[in-house]
Order: structure tokens, then sequence, then C-alpha cells
């Protein structure tokens, strides 16, 4: 068994990332000129929503590798990247209801990109339960596979149609440009969250890739090959004038994605190691 | 006989010995149309503003019924690996039945048409546009309604799965045959139904084609 | 493209596995079955002999190991392979709301031009000829073994997988089967048949092979199989 030096390190490197951006975005960048503090979300809510879409992205390579190569490997990480995109989706639904709230007086604004996400969360969502129903592990990764490369091949679809739907309503503000000073914080948590990601999406698929061996028989010995091998920013103009205070928001934006990322990630730690110490017990 | 032709003419002879269940889901769509009402209030106004909306809600909620009924008799002797085996085309037998579903669909969407008109008070001088949309419409919850239908009738609580897998897809369809629906009922100033109608043919050539080419992939062992 | 091996033998398999969850069904499984010969299939319940037959037919995937049927691969000439054998399992294959006719018809509407002429006589050789429009529904077990075996014989094929089907059927039906068997033999086909009616079996066909859990216990002439089902 390899070692999880790779997926620690991601994970312990993209934490080290988030903590110093999101520190240099609460309290060392200056206020927006619009939006005054709540502006700050945008320094965790545009990263999760680059990684989300990465995540789900990712994804559908990985379903199309497991249609047509079908080596189990694939279909592990599609489930590592399913959940950690559903994940991370639900979190960027969460942090735009928060953000909506003080910019525009209601949790939810029915903008196109967050209405798509929460759309995915669901479609997405629906394949990680539909893996719970199915016991024959090759038809799951036949069928989440199929599943994601159809609700992949629907979200342009979903986007221009609820942009269409909601644009006889509200008026759209063209986005503003952000002042350089405003980058850096944005860049490193943006890589922050891509680190913490892809820890979170390799050691889940590990975690995958275990049960899976865990479940079924182990291959035969002899001469023929074996086929089936055992491997194992949003940045939107705010409405005019300016909005004071709204810092609790804030506080809920950050501390919503360090409960939800922490907590996801302690529960794929654990559940990983609980299934590499039944598998080493087994071994003996 | 093309096999196309061969299933085709299998899928429409199952719906119409199968027709008393058309009767049973045409009831469902009704009472779920009964029910928006007294969801909504006895409103005329506010009724005939959302009788669109309440129509394709209540065509969704009964698509769920006929799609899982048409793989029903397929997995029950499993009739259907059989006709693979014969060799049959899945490909074939996968647009023989989304056609049929479609139909099945489309006829029920015209049946609720009156219900709507009584209830919602929500008539329409173009009666041939309204049945293409609903018609397009059909086909677009069909498509991989047909291809999620054949994949939970051999999964275990199948009858939760296919709602959860489908609704989400068919957001795109949801939105743009309400919206040229209402239109239709409330009248077009700016002719935007053709926009919406696109949309709605736009969704279905996708999925018609990508379901067609995975759908053998959901059968085979 | 699939190719065609041009040799004496109808099936020939190696190594063949199948598993399902922690169980291998099927485990390593190596065979060859002449052209034209019968090959009895047997063994206890669960054995594998279901499996087997499945496989070979490309009903079911092999997750292990490699076998040609009527001279195509069963993974990479899946169609050719189908196009020339006809399987009678355990299930069916019948629609309940069509009649019996309706439900030949329909298979016919996929084979080559002459099966739907074949669908009146098939009727009267297994004797349904009476009940031929009723619907499936109201059919007793028996009589669906007995359509389900018309269905099979509906397209001529070259290798012929019959799972249990003596199962359901009584005396007469029986003496059909064995007819029906016979016919085949005639005709140059070969069949491969699973069952557990040890007598029967060792009188019609040639060889036999018994399964165990899923793995090749023993195989030899028909005539040598003792009584029990178990390996001489």
């Amino acid at each position: 068994m390899k070692s999880d030096r790779l997926p620690y390190s991601l994970l312990a490197l993209g934490l080290a990332l988030l903590l110093w951006g999101s520190y240099w975005g609460l309290f060392l960048a200056p206020a927006e000129a619009y939006m005054g503090d709540v502006q700050r979300i945008m320094y965790v809510h545009v990263p999760t929503a680059w990684n989300a879409m990465l995540a789900l992205t990712f994804a559908f390579a990985c379903a199309l590798l497991s249609l047509f190569r079908g080596d189990p490997v694939w279909d592990a990480r599609l489930e590592g990247a399913l959940e950690v995109g559903v994940t991370l989706s639900a979190l960027l639904c969460m942090q735009g209801a928060i953000w909506a709230k003080p910019t525009w007086g209601v949790w939810w604004d029915w903008d196109p990109r967050l209405t798509t996400t929460a759309v995915l969360v669901f479609a997405f969502g629906a394949i990680l339960a539909l893996r719970q129903f199915v016991d024959d592990p090759v038809k799951r990764a036949t069928w989440s596979a199929v599943a994601a490369i159809i609700a992949y091949a629907d979200v342009p679809i979903v986007y221009f149609s609820v942009k269409w739907w909601n644009s006889l309503h509200q008026t759209q503000s063209s986005p503003e440009t952000v002042s350089r000073a405003f980058h850096w914080p944005l860049r490193i948590n943006a890589f922050g969250m891509l680190f913490l990601m892809s820890g979170l999406i390799s050691l889940r698929s590990r975690l995958a890739l275990l049960r899976r061996e865990e479940e079924t028989a182990p291959p035969l010995p002899g001469r023929t090959v074996d086929r089936w091998g055992d491997a194992r920013s949003l940045l939107m103009a705010g409405p005019a004038g300016v909005i004071s205070g709204g810092w609790e928001f804030v506080w809920a934006a950050y501390g919503v994605t360090a409960v939800i990322l922490t907590g996801y990630a302690v529960s794929v730690f654990a559940r990983y190691r609980a299934q590499r110490r039944r598998r080493e017990a087994v071994k003996r | 006989m093309s096999p196309l032709a061969a299933a085709l003419r299998k899928d429409l002879l199952l719906q119409w010995r199968t027709r008393a269940q058309v009767v049973a889901v045409f009831a469902f769509g009704a009472s779920a149309l009964l029910l928006f009402s007294f969801a909504v209030g006895p409103n005329a106004g506010v009724l005939r503003e959302h009788a669109a909306g309440f129509l394709w809600l209540g065509l969704l909620l009964s698509s769920t019924l006929t799609l899982a009924e048409s793989f029903h008799a397929e997995a029950e002797h499993r009739a259907l690996e059989g006709l693979l085996l014969l060799p049959a085309s899945a490909r074939s037998l996968y647009y023989a039945k989304a056609l049929a579903n479609a139909l099945a669909l489309a006829a029920l969407g015209a049946g609720l048409v009156p219900v709507m008109v009584v209830l919602y008070d929500a008539a329409t001088p173009r009666i041939p546009a309204l049945l293409g949309i609903i018609l397009l419409g059909s086909a677009g919850l069909s498509a991989p309604g047909t291809l999620y239908a054949a994949m939970t009738s051999q999964a275990r609580a199948r009858q939760t799965l296919l709602p959860l897998l489908l609704f989400p897809l068919v957001v795109p369809v949801l939105l743009a045959a309400v919206k040229a629906t209402g239109l239709l009922i409330q009248g077009d100033p700016m002719g935007q139904v053709r926009s919406w109608t696109l949309l709605l043919v736009c969704f279905d050539v996708i999925h018609w084609s990508l379901c067609g080419l995975l759908f053998e992939r959901v059968v085979e062992d | 493209m699939a190719e065609r091996a041009l040799d004496p033998w109808a099936v020939q398999a190696s190594g063949l596995g199948r598993r399902y969850g922690r169980r291998w069904a099927l485990a390593d499984v190596s065979l060859s079955v002449r052209l034209g010969s019968r090959l009895l299939v047997t063994g206890r319940n669960g054995s594998g002999k279901s499996t087997l037959l499945r496989v070979l037919a490309t009903a079911a995937r092999a997750d292990r190991g490699t076998a040609r049927v009527a001279g195509y691969d069963i993974r990479e000439g899946r169609a050719e392979v189908r196009r020339r054998i006809a399987l009678l399992s355990h299930h069916s294959f019948l629609y309940e709301a069509l009649s019996a006719r309706e439900n030949l018809a329909v298979a016919a509407g996929f084979l080559d031009h002459g099966a739907g002429a074949r669908v009146p006589g098939l009727l009267g050789t297994v004797g349904l000829a009476e009940r031929a429009d009723d619907p499936v529904s109201s059919f007793s077990a028996g009589m669906r073994k007995r359509l389900a075996l018309a269905r099979a014989l509906l397209q001529p094929a070259e290798v012929y997988l019959l799972d249990e089907p003596y199962g359901e059927l009584d005396p007469p039906g029986f003496r059909l089967l064995e007819a029906a068997l016979d016919e085949l033999k005639a005709k140059g086909a070969t069949v491969l048949l699973a069952s557990h009616l040890l007598e029967r079996g060792r009188e019609r066909c040639d060889e036999a092979i018994v399964l165990e859990e899923g793995r090749l216990a023993w195989s030899g002439p028909a005539a040598e199989l003792r009584e029990g089902g178990a390996a001489p």
C-alpha cells in the first residue's frame, strides 16, 4: 500500500494557504468601495466556485476514463470527485445565501450561477445516492459514469435556461473590476482551496478503492491475466449605495466554510484510517 | 423489418395492451392539478397566472409513473435481455422505447390541457403551438427518463431513485416548457415563445443523441 | 472486426471466472465442446451452471478468462456470438401482457425474414396452438416453459444453451423437449444442457462436466457420470 504522503501534504499545504489568504482577506485587505466589508466573503466564495466546478469537471473526466478503460481506479476517483464536488457546491450555495442577505436583502436571489449550482448539488448528489443502491461494483462504476456524463453535459443547458428565465425579472448589473490590492488574498485562497480539494479527492479516492477491494472477491490465482485487476468571483457589483457593517455575515461565511471543509476532511480522514485498520487486520 | 421498427411495434403493442394504466396515470395527473389549486387557493387570477407551471409539474410527477412502468414489463422476466441476445441493437431498443414514452407523455399532457382549462381558466387559441410545446417537452422528459428508468428498474429503491436522478436534469425542460406555455396562455407580445421552443429543441437534440449512445452500457451486464 | 476461428470447436473456454460480490460464482473454468456434440453441465444448486451458460451466451460478462463460442470471442465478437446461439434461461424472456403468438412475433421481428413464418409451426410443436392468443399472464409455469422453448427454437442457431429445460415441464413436455433435442442433433447443432436430472441427461448427451462451487470438478463422457451428481 503506497504511503499517504501525497494527500496529507496537499491537505496541509492547502490549509496553510487558506489560513494565510483568509487572514489577509479578513484583516489586511481594505474594505471594498460599494459593498463594504461584506465583500470579504468573496475571498472564500470565488475560490469555492472555481474549485467546485473544477472538481465536477474532474469527475466528468474520471467518468469518461472509467467508461472507456474500465479500471477501478477511475471509478474510485469519480466517487471522490463527486463527493468533494457536491460538498463544495453545497458550501457555495450556503456562502451565496450568506452573501446575498446583506447585499440584496433576501437569502436567495435566483442568480443564474448559484441556481445552477443548486441544481448541480441535486444532480450529482443523486449519483452518489445511486451508488448506494447498486451492489455489483462493475455495474455501479458503469452507471455512475453514464449518469455523471449526462449530468455534466446538462450543466451548460441548465445555466443558460436559468439565465434566460431569470433575466426577465432581475436587472443584472455588470461585474465591477476589482482593484489590484484585492487580488492577492483571492489568489492565495484559490490555490489553497485547490490543494485542499486535491488532497480531499485523493484521500477520498483511496477510501473508495479500499472499500471496493473489501467488497470484491480476491483475484483468482492463475496464469490468465485478470482484466479487472486489483488496483485500488463571482465578483458582483453591489447595489447603489454603500452597505454598512455586515461583519456578522462575513464571519458567518468564513465560519461555515471552515466548519464544512474541516468537518468533511475529518470525516474522510476518519473513515479512511478505519478502513486501513480493517485491511491490516485482515492481512494478519 | 428494421430493428427500430420491430422495437417500436413491440413498445406500442405493449402500451396498447396496458392501456388501463394510462387511465390511472391520467387520474393521478388530474388529481395533482386539483391539489395544486387547493394549495394556492381559489383566486382565479393567481391560478391562471401559474396554470402553465401546474400543468408541467403535474406532467413531470406523472412521468415518473409512466417511465417506471415502461420498464416493468422488460424487467419482469428479463425480456429486454432476451431481445439483446437475439441480437437486437441496444440503440434501436432505446429509441423505440423513448419514442413510445414520449408519445405516451404527450398524450397525457394533451389530456391534462382540458383539466387545466377548466380548473384554472387558462385557455389559449394557439392549440397547435401548445401541442407542439407539449410534444417537445415530453420528448425532453422521455430521453433521459427512459435511460434512467432502464437503470433503476435493475437497482434497489427504484421508486425513489428515478425522480431523484431525473428531476435535476430536466430543469431546463421545465423552465422552457412552463415559460412557453405561460406565454401562449397569457399572450406573447414580444414573440418569445420561439426562443423557449429553441431551447427545448436544443435540449432534445443533445439528450436524444447522448442517451442513445450511452444506453447500451446501461443495459448490458 | 471480430474474426472467426475455423476449427472443430463450438465452444472453447479458458479460465472463465465471474464474481458476484465476494463470491466467485464461476472460478477458472476451462472446457472445449466439439461441433455437433451435446454437453451435460451438472452440479448442485449454486454450483455455477446457470452462470456458465449465461457467460457463454454473452448474457453475463466474464470477469476473468476468455472464451470462443461458435468461432467468435465472447467479448470482442459479442454480436456475432449472439447471432449464432440461442439461450433458454431461468428467466423466460416473455412479456406477460402479450399473447404467446405475439411474444414469438416480437422476437421474430428482430430475426431474419423467415422467422415470422415459423411461428405457427413452433406453437404447434410445443403444444400451445390452442392457447396461442391468450396472454402469457394466464399461463401455467409449464406452459411458459414450452413457450420459452419455442422462442429458443425460433432462430436457427449453431449452439443451443439450455438451462434446466426439464424444469416445470410435465411428462408430455419432456417428450416434446427430447424430440426437439433429437431434431437439433440431426441438424448438427451443438447443445449445452444444464440439468440435475442425470438419467435423462446421460442418455442424450455425449460429454458431461460437473461443477462444484464454480469450479470444474470433473469432465468426461456422459456415460461415465455416476448417480447423485457428484464427481465419480
